[in-house]
């Protein structure tokens, strides 16, 4: 595989670790420019391997991965313009870290999706866990079903829109970004954030620390259609606007190089 | 990190015993450590005592075969000076964990104290239909050494134990059994942050501990509460306030299953409810391993407190 060397029979990936399994198991059946990985009886290691090699060896743009059993991390960690399809659901920290792909998930998915990612788009036609978009910085995660709690924690970028309810502390410590959750949102919404946009379209249970209403204007309603008619969602419905009091954190104190480390 | 898992025949009895080991396996990676059950069959009059004479660690010393025979025969001697009529008794594979049946009209906390007065012993589980059975390994070691394969029953939990506050032995083991209230059992997966100040009330109110396990007060706690005369449901909601930490926790009863989760829903669960079975664990895969197919599931949100009848 790309990036990888032997030295007296050990095999180092790209960081200079030790691989202990490096060889995709070449089970994908392959028809032009598509491909079907069936991940029934792949280890994760082995699933995002085989995915590995189709993207980036063969140049193959359309994956479909079936049966993948709602196992952990997968389709993480692609750097490359291509299209993932998942015909079943995915467990926790699927599609962490990615950089370009357009994923596709016909079933739900697990704890922490699209952890970190930095660009490309995840549609997601069942619910999510937990800590959705965890870390965000860049690129759509669209959740047709509910969220769970801490949903944007630390988001750095991007949007996260959630059809359904969401749980605690969405937007915990959010940094930037936006998100679009149409349903109820549990206490503590928006606790700490620092700076982003939070739109809600059914009853807040309460406010986090330093979350305050905001005033929608002709850019909200823009951005929030623009991007319901990118993903198909329909008519957005009423939605209320929340950003960052930007009382707790004392930003100004802070030289500019720093406030660049901190945001 | 633990893994919980709880299922539910709301359509009468099945295999529950392979049913839990196939979620319990297939969550192996959230705790390697040891492995528990809580069952329960069909209730009859015999009162089931599930206990142990030693812990798997200190098996094979000096002398223990003798004391573990002489231990037996105390526990036997003792449930007949007490009234307990001695039914069966079994001792499992590996020789220190036991199960018999016993004829008993009795208080169970006077039956539970006098066998646990024998150095050793102790009492994983006392009731009708419940069957507490843990050890360490992982699930098919433990299915393997009690042969649970053959097992029936209508629900049950059963947990995964990555030892992170105690030690990797049976003592800490999950399930609890609420002593002394029969048929009560608990699943915990978290962290109780007021644990000393829950244990020393609790212990002062006359309730004993056998572990250093913090899993332990759940169990007991809410078999104070079910002492002064609230619902199980009404129980769970008050130890949403009264417990301190993260957790997501499940508890069975002879006729229902519960399960509860902490403020800021720091524990993962998902649940799947059809009218004839309710399934839940901490992972989709586990419900997946029982199933064989995609499901409809759902993570409750955090201060949900869910109960089901039988």
């Amino acid at each position: 595989m790309a990036g990888m060397n032997t030295k007296s029979g050990v095999v180092y990936d790209a960081r200079g670790l030790v691989e202990p399994d490096p060889e995709p198991p070449m089970t994908a059946e392959i028809d032009g420019d598509s491909a079907v990985i069936d991940a029934t009886d792949l280890t994760t290691r082995k699933i995002n391997l085989e995915l590995k090699r189709i993207v980036y060896d063969e140049g193959v743009n359309n994956v479909t991965i079936v049966n993948p059993g709602s196992k952990h991390s997968l389709g993480v960690g692609i750097l490359k313009r291509c299209n993932i399809t998942f015909e079943g659901s995915p467990g926790w920290y699927a599609c962490g870290l990615i950089d370009g792909p357009e994923v596709q998930i016909n079933g739900r998915v697990g704890w922490s999706l699209g952890e970190n990612m930095m660009s490309g788009s995840v549609v997601v036609e069942g619910p999510a866990g937990s800590l959705t978009g965890a870390a965000l910085r860049g690129g759509d995660l669209v959740i047709k079903g509910n969220v769970g709690a801490r949903t944007g924690i630390d988001q750095k970028g991007g949007t996260i829109i959630a059809l359904g309810s969401a749980g605690i502390n969405t937007g915990f410590m959010m940094q930037r970004g936006r998100q679009i959750i149409c349903g109820d949102v549990n206490d503590g919404l928006g606790d700490s954030m620092y700076d982003g946009v939070i739109y809600v379209g059914g009853k807040i249970a309460s406010l986090g620390v330093d979350c305050v209403p905001g005033e929608m204007t002709d850019e909200d309603h823009e951005f929030i259609n623009r991007k319901f008619d990118i993903y198909d969602l329909g008519t957005p419905p009423e939605l209320q606007k929340f950003e960052c009091g930007k009382v707790l954190h004392n930003y100004d104190a802070l030289e500019p190089s720093e406030r660049k480390l901190v945001l | 990190m633990c893994g919980i898992a709880g299922i539910i025949h709301r359509d009468g009895s099945a295999d529950i015993g392979a049913e839990l080991t196939a979620m319990l396996q297939s969550m192996k990676h959230r705790g390697p450590d040891s492995t528990g059950y809580a069952m329960y069959g069909q209730p009859d009059d015999l009162v089931v005592v599930r206990f142990m004479l030693a812990e798997p660690n200190n098996m094979g010393g000096f002398g223990m075969d003798e004391k573990l025979e002489r231990n037996r025969a105390e526990v036997e001697a003792r449930l007949a000076k007490i009234g307990a009529d001695l039914a069966t008794i079994q001792s499992e594979s590996g020789g220190y964990a036991f199960r018999a049946t016993v004829r008993y009209g009795g208080d169970l906390k006077p039956l539970a104290d006098y066998l646990e007065d024998i150095d050793g012993c102790e009492v994983l589980s006392l009731g009708n239909s419940l069957e507490i059975v843990k050890d360490l390994g992982d699930a098919e070691t433990v299915h393997e050494q009690y042969q649970l394969g053959s097992l029936k029953g209508t629900h049950g939990i059963g947990h995964v134990r990555m030892a992170t506050e105690s030690d990797v032995d049976l003592a800490s083991a999950h399930p609890y059994w609420a002593y002394p209230f029969a048929d009560v059992s608990v699943v915990h997966n978290g962290q109780l942050t007021n644990y000393h100040v829950w244990r020393r009330r609790l212990e002062r109110m006359g309730h004993r501990f056998q572990s250093e396990c913090d899993s332990e007060i759940i169990a007991v706690y809410l078999a104070q509460q079910l002492e002064n005369g609230l619902s199980l449901e009404t129980a769970m909601k008050h130890s949403l306030d009264d417990f301190d930490g993260v957790f997501t926790y499940l508890v069975a009863t002879g006729s229902e299953l519960g399960v509860a989760k902490d403020e800021m829903a720091a524990k993962p669960l998902v649940l799947m409810e059809t009218d004839d079975l309710v399934v839940m664990a901490s992972e989709e895969m586990a419900i997946r391993a029982l199933m064989g197919r995609e499901v409809e599931s759902r993570d409750p949100f955090e201060r949900e407190v869910l109960t089901w009848q039988v």
